[in-house]
């Protein structure tokens, strides 16, 4: 039974399924994003200018109904990526399908797809308005999109209740008046005022506290099944990430190293940077601690990116080929790996034998 | 650093140009004719013609504006009306005057506002830090110009210890660094020097109170270092602060003390401006406002240098 | 019924209507300001003076206008006279009272008026960022690069005394500094997650500045605003008290204490009164903003 939800005037139409479940809820190609450095009164008249290589070139689909979880370390590009599915900021090049439709053509205009489309940041403060009461700021989005005023309240305490939060105590609420953990469950509240299909979660319980960031995890689950959710979960914790995805994509340095199932990507990683990123987690079991830092020292700066393989600096795995050619993503088994180890014929010494494992298995 | 400090010089030119614009523009939305001071009422249309062309003003205000402009670039501010004598002259000589002024009050204001604000961050909470942070509202809260007069009343006319007006002995002359001409700098530099009294006493203490509550002063003091090494070192991290608002203020002073100046008959810009109001002589007012204006954005400009040279830390953008 | 597109959400337990509501945040403000005797004993002086202002032709003991020669610069104290009489023989405290409406006039307008204009030219500058701040910004830092007293100054001497030219040459002075608060606040506030996801949920930038951008600049803009009337009294005061504002006979405190100054030696207290009531207003001001200062927790 739906409570005072109205979705006609939202637009029905664009909600339907396009091409059945087996197409993807949204399609990357090949998304650039440089970000000017600010340039000096003298690059100006030169015509030079740096760029930050933020996103150089990703490619990647979120199935309709999974999650997809993407890890990496800091400034690899994790959170542009999200602002750049957000229309936050526009990317330099490449293109975005939803649906069957790519975004800001006619058939699906930003505004559209942005109803479709939410997100949930890092900072649960940062994220609410301080000068406005919660019911206030989930109904918000309700409202730009057409939805009478009375009926976006009423919709937003339907969701407080849903995300746990008694709207009778927490509705007239101002934000600083809340936990960290409440604060976030009315972020995801806000998120699906909207009735989005896709919902972003950019680190959405990094800064929460264990305890709580299992249950709002749970409670992410939870609003999934019932809501028929896709996510895209950003996250630099491994375990979560592990615990809550379908699928999962490895970033570095702007690029994609390695996509696959959870499961099979954590059990058996493909790419040399995988690897050096999974043996840092910290495990409980004492045969399989840690013994030496497997990625030492900081990423290269994105300002000037190694050439070849980006990892190839940090790879205990690198050869002369690795600085000159630049890997692309081979599919295998459903899942991707850009790595020359991964490509036959690629001139690495151990592309062969990899290959012919793979024949004898 | 270097790039830092050629682009902020950079970044100053086209802000002198447009405070140059401004100051030609003073003449223009002045009303009425600027003429009307010195001619004669019964001045024929065809001696007004003959003088609105002396001074260029039948041309287009661009053209007007360029060679304005660029007279000014070679210290030539036109000549003023009422005394038809060269206002780069007569601007040069009260400027100094005010700068001595200026410079004397920001001593005064520095080194009183700099020991209260230094006791009341050092022992803060205590009386005198209440005592020091309600002088710094008095200070910026009194009207100057009436307290110059107040200070008249007191030293001038009811003890007789200090001269009231002017600047020397029996009217003007040239100035001199005996008692005679000092006594009568101590009223007007100890009024104007109550602003920036409470300022940098505000400031100081702001400086003090933060740097005693940073980490490494803690660590400073547990490490066993006595009260004389803290002290030096809270000196030396506020002083940087203390002397870029210092130089800030003296900046404001040159421009704020014509109302003083008037109270006190002091012979600087600020009687200068006075006469040229009065006169209606826009070309000594614009020429009086473009000095006083070049000053302030210099004396920015080097304060800023400076202060990026003494503490590194600071990159502003 | 289409079941991918509405979400099956439980019936809420509560009746709705009946939320807990917290007190908004200038009650808040409000509430604090109550409880802080300074503020109290501020805002006591300020609406005394505004009641004088208002009032005045209630409240007046004698005709402010009219001038006597035998009673000219009388002492405080002397008979009908309760301040004295200025340099026409006129009774000081009728002229002081009536002086509040212009003096609180003149030193408040032209706040108000740049506080108008400078937050929305700078909430324009910073919401809008790029080149229209660049454009904005710079020519706002060329009527900054002036002293504000100089600047005005400069304007009402060139524009010539008057009320009118007085108010103008102290907006214009304010404007600038205004839109310098205004445009690094709403920077910031541009900044935050909430705008973003504002954005994000597909709101135009109308709706955004309306919604989530003014309420939380116009406060510390505001605070900015009130600190500033101190100064603009003190300078109106000033432009009368150098002949460029209120003229004469209207009385008016910096006007009142010009003509005064020939009395500095004869009547040295009555000269002095007009400067008080400008210091009790300046400092009231100054006090006050404080206290809203720290009851909004705006940094300085």
């Amino acid at each position: 039974m739906s409570i005072g939800i109205s979705i006609e005037h939202i637009g029905v139409a664009a909600d339907s399924d396009r091409g059945g479940p087996a197409q993807p809820l949204l399609t990357v190609n090949g998304l650039v994003k440089h970000f000017d450095l600010k340039k000096g009164f003298v690059d100006t008249v030169m015509g030079r200018g740096k760029v930050v290589r933020a996103v150089d070139g990703v490619d990647f689909r979120i199935l309709k109904g999974e999650t997809l979880g993407v890890v990496g370390e800091s400034g690899c590009g994790k959170s542009t990526t999200a602002r750049l599915l957000m229309h936050l900021i526009d990317p330099s090049a490449g293109e975005i399908v939803f649906n069957g439709e790519t975004v800001g053509s006619p058939a699906l205009p930003l505004r559209e797809y942005r109803r479709q489309v939410q997100m949930v940041f890092q900072d649960s403060y940062s994220s609410l308005n301080p000068r406005l009461t919660i019911q206030d700021s989930i109904a918000f989005g309700p409202q730009v999109h057409g939805v009478p005023k009375q009926e976006a309240i009423t919709r937003a305490r339907n969701l407080l209740e849903r995300v746990g939060l008694e709207p009778r105590r927490f509705a007239g609420r101002y934000p600083h008046e809340l936990s960290g953990g409440q604060r976030q469950r009315v972020n995801i509240a806000r998120a699906l005022a909207c009735e989005p299909r896709l919902v972003i979660l950019d680190e959405a319980v990094s800064a929460l506290d264990k305890s709580v960031e299992a249950q709002v995890l749970n409670l992410l689950m939870d609003l999934k099944e019932e809501f028929g959710l896709t996510y895209l979960f950003i996250s630099h914790d491994l375990h979560v990430a592990r615990y809550i995805s379908d699928r999962v994509m490895v970033m570095y340095l702007g690029k994609v190293a390695e996509t696959g199932p959870a499961e099979a990507l954590f059990e058996q990683p493909l790419h040399p940077y995988t690897r050096a990123l999974l043996s840092s987690m910290p495990s409980m079991d004492p045969d399989r601690r840690t013994e030496e830092a497997a990625l030492a020292g900081d990423p290269p700066n994105p300002i000037d990116p190694p050439p070849g393989c980006r990892f190839h600096t940090r790879c205990p795995l690198a050869e002369a080929v690795c600085s000159q050619r630049a890997p692309s993503l081979k599919t295998r088994q459903r899942r991707e790996t850009a790595c020359l180890i991964h490509e036959p014929g690629s001139g690495h010494s151990h592309a062969a034998a990899v290959a012919a494992a793979v024949h004898a298995s | 650093m270097i790039f830092y400090l050629l682009r902020r010089i950079v970044y100053t030119i086209p802000i002198m140009i447009g405070v140059a614009f401004f100051c030609f523009l003073l003449v223009h939305i002045s009303p009425g004719d600027p003429l009307v001071s010195i001619l004669p009422p019964d001045a024929s249309i065809e001696l007004q013609k003959q003088l609105m062309k002396l001074y260029g003003f039948d041309r287009p205000w661009f053209e007007q504006f360029a060679t304005w402009f660029w007279r000014a670039l070679h210290g030539d501010l036109g000549t003023s009306i009422a005394s038809g004598r060269p206002v780069a002259a007569e601007v040069m000589r009260a400027v100094g005057n005010t700068l001595m002024l200026a410079c004397m009050a920001t001593l005064i204001g520095f080194l009183f506002g700099g020991l209260f604000g230094f006791v009341a961050g050092y022992f803060r909470d205590s009386w005198v830090d209440r005592i020091a942070s309600a002088l710094s509202v008095l200070g910026v809260s009194v009207p100057h110009y009436w307290l110059g007069m107040v200070l008249v009343i007191i030293f001038s006319s009811w003890l007789m210890w200090l001269p009231a007006t002017g600047a020397g002995p029996g009217g003007s002359g040239e100035w001199a660094w005996d008692w005679a001409h000092i006594q009568f700098m101590l009223l007007p530099a100890i009024t104007m020097s109550v602003i920036p009294m409470g300022i940098i006493a505000r400031t100081v203490r702001a400086l003090v109170a933060d740097i005693l509550a940073q980490e490494f002063v803690v660590g400073l003091r547990a490490k066993g270092l006595t009260d004389l090494g803290i002290f030096m070192h809270v000196v030396k991290n506020a002083a940087p602060t203390a002397l870029a608002v210092m130089g800030l203020q003296l900046g404001y002073l040159l421009g704020g003390s014509i109302l003083v100046e008037t109270v006190f008959s002091w012979p600087g810009t600020g009687l200068l401006l006075n006469s040229a109001i009065f006169q209606r002589d826009l070309p000594l007012l614009q020429g009086t406002i473009l000095v006083l204006a070049t000053f302030f954005v210099v004396l920015n400009l080097l304060v800023d240098v400076l202060q990026t040279t003494l503490d590194p830390r600071i990159q502003r953008s | 019924m289409n079941t991918t597109a509405s979400l099956p959400l439980p019936q809420p337990r509560t009746k709705v209507e009946a939320i807990e509501r917290s007190p908004g945040f200038w009650s808040g403000v409000l509430a604090k300001l109550m409880r802080d005797p300074v503020a109290l004993g501020a805002g006591a002086v300020l609406l005394a003076l505004i009641v004088m202002a208002i009032f005045a032709n209630q409240l007046l003991p004698a005709d402010p206008y009219a001038t006597s020669m035998f009673k000219r610069l009388k002492p405080i104290g002397f008979e009908g006279y309760p301040l004295g009489a200025d340099e026409l023989g006129r009774d000081m405290l009728s002229r002081l009272m009536l002086g509040t409406r212009l003096s609180l006039f003149m030193g408040i307008t032209p706040v108000l008026i740049a506080f108008v204009i400078g937050s929305a030219i700078g909430i324009l500058a910073g919401y809008a960022g790029g080149l229209v701040n660049t454009l904005i910004m710079r020519t706002i830092d060329i009527l900054y690069a002036f002293p504000s007293v100089l600047l005005a100054i400069a304007l009402s001497g060139a524009l010539g005394a008057g009320i009118g030219n007085a108010l103008l040459s102290l907006t214009i002075v304010f404007i600038p500094q205004i839109a310098r608060v205004a445009e690094s606040v709403t920077t910031q506030v541009r900044g935050r997650d909430y705008v973003e996801a504002a954005r994000a949920s597909g709101a135009g930038p109308f709706t955004i500045v309306r919604v989530h951008v003014l309420g939380n600049v116009l406060g510390p803009i505001f605070v900015f605003a009130t600190s500033l009337i101190a100064v603009s009294m003190i300078l109106a005061s000033g432009l009368s008290f150098l002949g460029l504002g209120v003229r004469p006979p209207e009385p008016e405190w910096g006007l009142m204490l010009n003509t005064l100054r020939t009395a500095i030696y004869s009547q040295p207290l009555v000269a002095a009164l007009p400067g008080v009531m400008i210091f009790i207003t300046s400092i009231s001001f100054n006090l006050l903003s404080d206290s809203l200062r720290s009851a909004m927790d705006v940094k300085s």
